[in-house]
């Protein structure tokens, strides 16, 4: 059966309240999964205090003003702070989401509560294993397969073929979507994911691409793609405010339309 | 079939995620589950007056109402539809949840073996009472 509730070694436990930041005015609590693998205890939450009239707005600036003014150990992936890289991806205020667009004040609880992503192997912290990930996304092959030799400029695209791909193209390979669907938690060996499909039927959808067949052919199986049972929790956390149950969906209908 | 059980430490990330490769199959599944969606809702609109109408009636009553051929037809329809339904919506959450594989097999045995018997019963049930009972 899947395992519905945390092994014993990752059960979360109370972990350490840092003091508060001395003549600070306006506090923001943040409360942070702790785990490292180097000190064999089970992870926990540690509790910090952050200076707001001493730190930017958003999630991450707190976390960098933590990491910078508290506790440098503390282990998160962060790189562009624009929801351009991806980097920062993790579960705040219990949906997942790019710290650097999520505004503190945003926030609905009294603290701003952080996991690292759900479901994912952690190295540290707040830092997702996401080689499976990245293998699942590589694994449809994104890029223009042709059999036609290749033009002396460009393969050329009508307008109305470009459109096509907008609300795909944009995907910046955060893992909010993957890791928030339900199927993926019990079967992430198997379903693609959300993500993966997403850009899956991007090249499907590509007036360029001469695979369209493979692909599909590659993608028709009970679990790659049809353990997508429209949960809808992927389009709810995209931070990007992309569709990828309505592009699922797509290939489902493509699936059905070569069979008539 | 997964191929999970045993080692997979030394394997690389995309032969890990390629498996056994892509089975070629679960569009039928798909669409069936879709069809017998539809025909579901068709027939249980047409059966359930049926049944309603027949509540309190006696046994004679009943096999009156179910000598008629259109309903006998009606019936035998809902209930091949209910279980072509229930069988790949339970072979779904089989798939979903149950991940040893000695057991997700039998589990999938044991649901088709159920709905096909449960099915052939019913069937059975109302030839019988509408050929006289």
């Amino acid at each position: 059966m899947v395992q519905l509730t945390l092994p014993k070694n990752s059960q979360i436990t109370e972990g350490k309240v840092w003091p508060k930041p001395t003549g600070a005015n306006r506090l923001t609590e943040y409360k942070i999964y702790r785990w490292n693998p180097d000190d064999g205890k089970n992870p926990s939450v540690d509790t910090y205090y952050v200076d707001r009239d001493d730190c930017g707005p958003m999630v991450l600036d707190g976390l960098i003003w933590i990491k910078n003014q508290i506790d440098p150990t503390l282990t998160f992936r962060r790189s562009c702070r624009e929801g351009i890289c991806g980097s920062c991806a993790m579960n705040i205020d219990g949906t997942n989401t790019l710290a650097c667009l999520k505004s503190m004040d945003d926030v609905d609880a009294s603290a701003v509560k952080i996991y690292p992503l759900p479901h994912m192997p952690v190295v540290k912290d707040l830092v997702p294993d996401l080689t499976q990930f990245y293998a699942q996304h590589a694994s449809v092959e994104p890029w223009l397969h042709t059999e036609t030799p290749a033009p002396e400029k460009e393969w050329r695209q009508a307008r109305g073929d470009r459109e096509k791909l907008d609300g795909l193209y944009e995907c910046i390979l955060c893992a909010c979507c993957s890791t928030s669907c339900p199927s993926y938690w019990w079967n992430g060996d198997r379903y693609l994911g959300p993500a993966a499909l997403l850009q899956a039927y991007r090249w499907l959808i590509d007036s360029r691409d001469e695979a369209t067949g493979d692909r599909l052919d590659d993608l028709e199986d009970p679990f790659r793609l049809y353990r997508c049972h429209t949960i809808m929790n992927c389009a709810k956390a995209c931070p990007k405010g992309l569709n990828p149950a309505k592009a699922i969906a797509e290939i489902k209908k493509m699936m059905v339309a070569r069979q008539f | 079939m997964s191929t999970s059980s045993g080692s997979t430490s030394m394997r690389t990330p995309r032969r890990r995620v390629a498996g056994l490769g892509s089975a070629r199959s679960g569009t039928g599944h798909f669409w069936l589950q879709r069809v017998t969606a539809l025909s579901n809702l068709i027939l249980v609109v047409i059966c359930l007056p049926i049944v309603i109408g027949m509540a309190g009636q006696g046994h004679a009553g009943v096999v009156a109402t179910l000598g008629n051929p259109l309903v006998a037809i009606a019936l035998l329809l809902l209930l091949l539809s209910v279980c072509m339904h229930m069988r790949i919506g339970m072979q779904v959450v089989i798939e979903d949840y149950v991940h040893a594989e000695g057991a997700k097999v039998l589990a999938l045995i044991a649901n088709s073996f159920f709905t096909i018997a449960v099915g052939f019963a019913g069937a059975f049930a109302i030839l019988k009472i509408s050929f006289g009972g």
